[in-house]
């Protein structure tokens, strides 16, 4: 379980992640939600330790975050950013290779090799091994990222707007992949979303957030009504029900 | 061979297999290029230490092996140096001079012949001078680093943006004091404003060596977190490394390194930049453990061949600096411009 406590994070007189309190890392898919600014990437990164609450605690499997070892870290929890740039040129089999390090510290092993080419499979990106990570198309570059994350073989993974950027089928098949890594390999996933019709789809509880406080955390049905959303993003939101499922349009 | 230093293990994964058969598929293997660049700075040493030699072989074998040391020195410190620094930064247009390490240097020569002479700055004990060199130097690096990185602030652009104003400063300061100094004041000192590899002091040369190998070994162990690094410090930290652990060993180990060397021989960083970006370019890989080797070598084959050019070319008629940035930078501009036509 992945827990904060009372977790308050200001960036000078600007206070971004204000007392939280919240748990998760349960079974399937956490959607986070919630207008830009709210403190969803700050949330975020006080998870994976890049930055320290100024105060409360976070926890994963009762690891305080600040006092635990980084590779221990490492070894629970992935966390995909936002953007992802690299300096140098990596192929995709390199990049999927870095997500071993925290288990081998660069020297691999056979158990290594292997989480390598699972993930590589399971991402289906066995004809891209070879090439350079700017030579991909945006959906394939994202993909990638995802191996190598996948490759980290952590019970919690956090990714942070992975739909950043793609089309309606790359969109589509990220989110996919993520509802089969949750329900095939028992991975606990948090993502950050921006289009609330696929946080309905394919999560199972959705965490609001608005102002740097969580302001709606519940299953995924509850938390599609028109009154929640429009507090959540302060703007017009309908909510209507097509073919069985919620669908919010806020278009006009 | 400078790429002795470096125990570098076989690659974990072949490098990614490209068309094309026989000597194109072994060029693109990293161990091959690094071995062709070690015979070719062999040649270029045994050319520098075995033709034109006027009188008793033994004594110019003697002369020349202290040059050639010091190359490999110098070649050690600029090549590790400048790498490392552009992993930490995430940036390949800096070096580490950038910190104000040649700015440093300058001052504290000038302020020695500024309030006591050229006289006695020519008969200054050398390993005093070395030792308050390489003291202030690294006094006002470890300074920097640690107010600008150590505290909760933790901004390695911000203590770049700190080392460029007070290497200006410093640079500014000397030069106001060098006008106001006596004409052959100044000409002493201007010499020892460029970069001189040949007869150098043995015993500063030998702990600047000592300083650079026990440097290179201690960045060995960090090769593979150096890998990581590349993909940023947020998604190192998410991969476990220790950032700000790893980056103070690895700048100390920078900060030591181009202290010792340019209290040796004086500013030589003015070629990290080439030989650091040839280097990316040449190893065909972008892991450390053949990036830096590489930098090392091609760092020590421009100072060995500027050497030659200056001898056997110009005789004497210029400093070696100034053949290596001209030379280098031509052909760095000629690999930008070819990249960028593709």
């Amino acid at each position: 379980m992945i827990a904060l406590e009372n977790v308050t994070k200001r960036y000078g007189s600007t206070t971004v992640v204000d007392d939280v309190s919240l748990t998760f890392g349960g079974e399937g898919i956490v959607a986070l939600i919630g207008p830009n600014g709210a403190g969803k990437s700050t949330l975020f990164s006080l998870v994976g330790r890049l930055l320290k609450p100024d105060a409360g605690t976070v926890s994963v499997d009762g690891l305080d975050v600040a006092t635990a070892s980084s590779p221990e870290l490492a070894t629970a929890l992935a966390v995909l950013r936002q953007d992802n740039h690299v300096g140098a040129r990596l192929t995709v089999h390199d990049l999927v290779e870095f997500g071993r390090f925290p288990h081998s510290r660069g020297r691999l092993t056979e158990v290594d090799r292997d989480h390598i080419e699972r993930a590589i499979d399971y991402l289906e990106l066995d004809a891209y091994r070879g090439r350079f990570l700017d030579e991909l198309s945006g959906g394939q570059r994202q993909r990638a990222f995802i191996a190598m994350v996948l490759a980290q073989d952590t019970r919690y993974v956090l990714l942070d707007e992975p739909l950043n950027n793609l089309d309606l089928r790359h969109m589509t098949e990220i989110m996919k992949l993520l509802r089969r890594m949750a329900d095939e390999l028992d991975k606990r996933i948090v993502v950050v979303l921006h289009d609330i019709n696929f946080a309905a789809t394919y999560a199972d509880r959705i965490v609001a957030m608005r102002e740097g406080r969580v302001v709606a955390d519940a299953p995924a049905a509850e938390v599609m009504d028109a009154a929640v959303l429009e507090r959540v993003y302060d703007t017009p939101v309908d909510v209507h029900e097509i073919d069985g499922r919620p669908v919010a349009l806020y278009y006009s | 061979m400078p790429t002795d230093t470096f125990e570098v293990g076989a690659p974990e994964i072949p490098a990614p297999l490209r068309r094309g058969r026989g000597l194109r598929e072994l060029w693109s293997q990293p161990w091959v290029r690094l071995t062709v660049l070690a015979a070719v700075i062999a040649v270029a040493v045994g050319i520098y230490l075995f033709t034109d030699v006027p009188g008793s072989l033994a004594f110019a074998l003697r002369i020349r092996g202290l040059t050639v040391a010091a190359m490999l020195v110098v070649a050690t410190a600029v090549g590790v140096s400048t790498v490392v620094f552009h992993t930490i930064t995430a940036n390949r247009i800096l070096t580490p001079s950038i910190m104000g390490f040649d700015a440093f240097y300058v001052l504290i020569s000038t302020i020695i012949v500024f309030f006591l002479g050229s006289q006695s700055f020519l008969t200054f004990d050398p390993l005093t001078l070395w030792l308050v060199q390489v003291g202030v130097m690294m006094t006002f690096s470890s300074a920097l680093f640690t107010w600008l990185f150590g505290g909760r602030r933790r901004s390695v652009h911000l203590m770049l943006l700190v080392g460029i104003v007070l290497g200006v400063f410093f640079r500014s300061f000397a030069e106001w004091m060098q006008r106001m100094l006596d004409p052959l004041d100044f000409q002493v000192l201007s010499d020892a404003m460029f970069a001189s590899l040949t007869r150098p002091d043995e015993l500063l040369l030998t702990l600047t060596g000592a300083l650079v190998v026990a440097g290179a070994i201690a960045t060995v162990p960090l090769l593979r977190t150096l890998d990581v690094l590349t993909l940023g410090a947020p998604a190192a930290i998410g991969l476990g490394v220790e950032h700000r652990r790893v980056v103070l060993a690895l700048f100390t180990i920078v900060s030591l390194m181009v202290a010792a060397s340019t209290a040796l021989v004086g500013p030589i960083l003015f070629f990290g930049l080439i030989v650091a970006n040839l280097a990316y370019s040449y190893a065909g890989s972008f892991r450390h453990a053949w990036t830096l080797p590489c930098a090392v070598g091609i760092g020590m084959l421009c100072l060995i061949g500027g050497q030659l050019v200056l001898e056997q070319v110009f005789g004497y008629g210029g400093t070696l600096s100034t053949i290596i940035e001209f030379a280098g930078g031509l052909f760095f501009l000629y690999l930008v411009l070819r990249k960028g036509a593709r």
